[in-house]
């Protein structure tokens, strides 16, 4: 991990993302586990220096598209933690009006396409919106998130070919973090790197770091500046690890049963991209120890106010039912 | 006003709203080509950016529509069969028509998706079902489905117009009808229902190709004294319940034809609203002619057996006549 070829102001832009996420996903899992929260929540700590190296690679008109783990995202894009926490909430506060929930916030003044719920979902309408950067002639990126899973769907396939096959400025970044649900990605395909499916369609695939928010950023950067250049989509494979379960509470789903491996979870724990991070930032005297106190309990504080914001929202009115359809 | 066959007016309609509106393309496979005739013809005009060959991929491609629709354009799908839309089911069920109610209305899907839907040339299941009944249950989407030249021209333009995403559904079968298509740019509003021919004595409501059923039924029922009015809905959602609601008031009798398999066919939807709105003004049951409940089959004497069929309209018809 070093940093060489990234600006210190970079630097500090991707562990403030990193940090935004951490504490807002341990509130949601606090708030889930109290019995706060309704229906399913996926976290996404583990995973954050994925969302923070690439995002922190985009420029504001680039867009993004999410999976049900997709809060992370929302906040490297840039996305208003209140109003994210109130769509938790189910509240009219938030995001979608309460319409959408945890697997569907989008922020469209911010490039944020929308998480969507079905895995795999999201890629070709990430192609749509690489297509139309490519008709109108704009310099802008579509990125897609997905997971391991998303890989064996075969929207993945129909649409890194359809983005290859007309060249667009697409990058596609799947999240591997070793587990669909509950199943280990390697039993449910038969090669180690995912990213060695780009080859099937003709555009780079690269294995990074996940834990490595830097190396993230780096081989982003360089996907960003290809599809800007007109030369197509990208491939990125991080390699990474989901700190908590496939979804908070997933214990009732699974009656007693295990489905972790040790090694991996030691693994996950070792390469807990935050600690990481933090590690590296303190060591090389990027910013001292208070500062980085305070960067923190800011975080902290303002996670805390979305959280007692979102509890006293209202909830939708029932009229809002027959608002949003058709126009 | 210039006799037109269908083909001749749905390529009219995408050339009129291409040339109207830059943000307007068209993408599905062989659209360049053009398998079915309608799009044939526009590559030469407008070029391989506004009429995208694309690979056999309809969830990707359909996808891309959405994509590209949220971000400002204005595309056109070419799914080719409807039995293809199976495909992209996803994109179109859980996505196109959800995201304007489920991102809180923060954005809206102006696409439209066209497919050649239902039988008539013998080209079996995979080729001839008529598939607009799943779409008239997903919330959100809009279906059209007209069955002249006039009405397809007017329709589509509305179509790629309007705001949302609709699905086209035209008919190989009805490639080759003609009728009188104005010279001067006109719309045809979608969710507006035509009577293609008014009587006082039964309602027979259809869409599609079974509108040329109904009126077949209808002449015949004629020479035996019976009037029927016959209701081409165009569109199957929204559609025009005010029109049949209407028409049954008068007549009091209801007969809906349409080419679905039996169960929760677009003609039960009908059925049903008739019955709950106006059971006190109905002198006989409603009645449904729908296809036989089998998949769809190769042999063009067993295809035609599947299909409703003026027979089996003027049978229903008659039902309904023995409750006077």
């Amino acid at each position: 991990m070093h940093h060489q070829d990234i600006a210190v102001d970079v630097v500090l832009d991707i562990y403030q993302r990193i940090l935004r996420i951490r504490r807002f996903e341990e509130a949601v899992g606090l708030l889930f586990r109290q019995g706060q929260l309704p229906g399913f929540v996926h976290l996404y700590i583990g995973e954050e220096a994925v969302a923070a190296g690439v995002c922190a690679a985009l420029t504001d008109e680039d867009t993004i598209i999410s999976t049900h783990r997709g809060h992370g995202h929302v906040i490297a894009k840039g996305g208003d933690i209140k109003r994210m926490m109130a769509e938790l909430f189910g509240k009219a506060t938030g995001y979608c009006k309460g319409k959408g929930g945890s697997m569907h916030i989008a922020d469209f003044d911010i490039g944020m396409l929308g998480a969507i719920g079905i895995v795999g979902g999201g890629l070709p309408i990430a192609v749509g919106a690489g297509l139309s950067a490519w008709y109108s002639n704009s310099n802008r990126v579509s990125v897609c998130f997905f997971g391991d899973g998303a890989a064996n769907e075969g929207s993945f396939h129909e649409s890194l070919n359809l983005a290859s096959t007309l060249a667009l400025p697409v990058i596609f970044v799947c999240e591997n973090n070793q587990y669909g649900e509950f199943t280990p990605a390697q039993n449910a395909m038969n090669i180690t790197d995912i990213a060695d499916r780009a080859a099937g369609y003709g555009i780079p695939g690269l294995v990074a770091d996940g834990a490595d928010a830097f190396e993230i950023y780096r081989v982003t950067a360089a996907a960003v500046e290809r599809a800007r250049a007109g030369a197509g989509p990208t491939l990125i494979e991080a390699k990474t690890h989901r700190r908590g379960g496939h979804a908070e509470g997933e214990e009732a789903f699974l009656a007693g049963q295990t489905y972790r491996d040790e090694a991996e979870t030691a693994e996950a724990q070792a390469k807990d991209p935050l600690l990481l991070l933090h590690n590296y930032v303190s060591e090389n005297k990027i910013l001292p120890a208070n500062q980085l106190e305070t960067l923190d309990s800011n975080i902290t504080q303002a996670v805390a106010e979305a959280v007692e914001a979102a509890r006293n929202s209202p909830d939708p009115a029932l009229e809002s039912l027959f608002e949003d359809l058709w126009l | 006003m210039a006799r037109k066959t269908y083909v001749a007016a749905i390529q009219e309609a995408l050339a009129e709203e291409m040339r109207r509106d830059p943000r307007v393309f068209l993408m599905g496979e062989d659209v360049r080509i053009g398998v079915f005739p309608s799009t044939r013809g526009l590559h030469a005009e407008f070029g391989g950016k506004r009429v995208i060959d694309t690979p056999i991929s309809e969830l990707a491609v359909a996808g891309a529509g959405i994509g590209a629709a949220v971000n400002g354009l204005r595309p056109i799908v070419d799914l080719m069969f409807g039995t293809f839309l199976y495909l992209a089911f996803d994109q179109i069920a859980n996505q196109a028509g959800a995201m304007r109610f489920m991102y809180g209305g923060q954005t809206n899907v102006p696409l439209v998706l066209m497919a050649q839907n239902g039988a008539g040339s013998s080209a079996g299941h995979h080729h001839s079902q008529a598939v607009h009944q799943f779409f008239m249950n997903m919330p959100q989407i809009k279906v059209i489905m007209p069955s002249t030249p006039t009405d397809g021209k007017g329709l589509l333009k509305s179509a790629i117009r309007d705001d949302n995403p609709v699905l086209f559904l035209h008919s190989l079968s009805l490639g080759g009808k003609r009728s009188d298509v104005p010279e001067n740019e006109y719309l045809i509003p979608i969710g507006e229902a035509d009577i293609k021919r008014a009587g006082s004595d039964v309602t027979i409501c259809t869409v599609g190709p079974t509108v040329y059923t109904a009126l077949g039924a209808a002449k015949t029922l004629s020479r035996e004294g019976i009037e029927a009015e016959v209701i081409d809905l165009r569109s199957l959602s929204p559609w025009d319940k005010g029109a049949v609601l209407d028409s049954v008031a008068k007549t009091g009798r209801f007969v809906a034809v349409d080419e679905s398999f039996p169960s929760c066919s677009a003609a039960s939807e009908w059925a049903a609203t008739v019955a709950e709105a106006v059971f006190s003004q109905l002198k006989a049951p409603v009645q449904r002619v729908t296809n036989k409940d089998v998949p769809m089959p190769f042999s063009p004497a067993l295809e035609k057996a599947v299909l409703p069929g003026e027979a089996d309209v003027i049978a229903a018809v008659h039902k309904t006549m023995a409750y006077s």
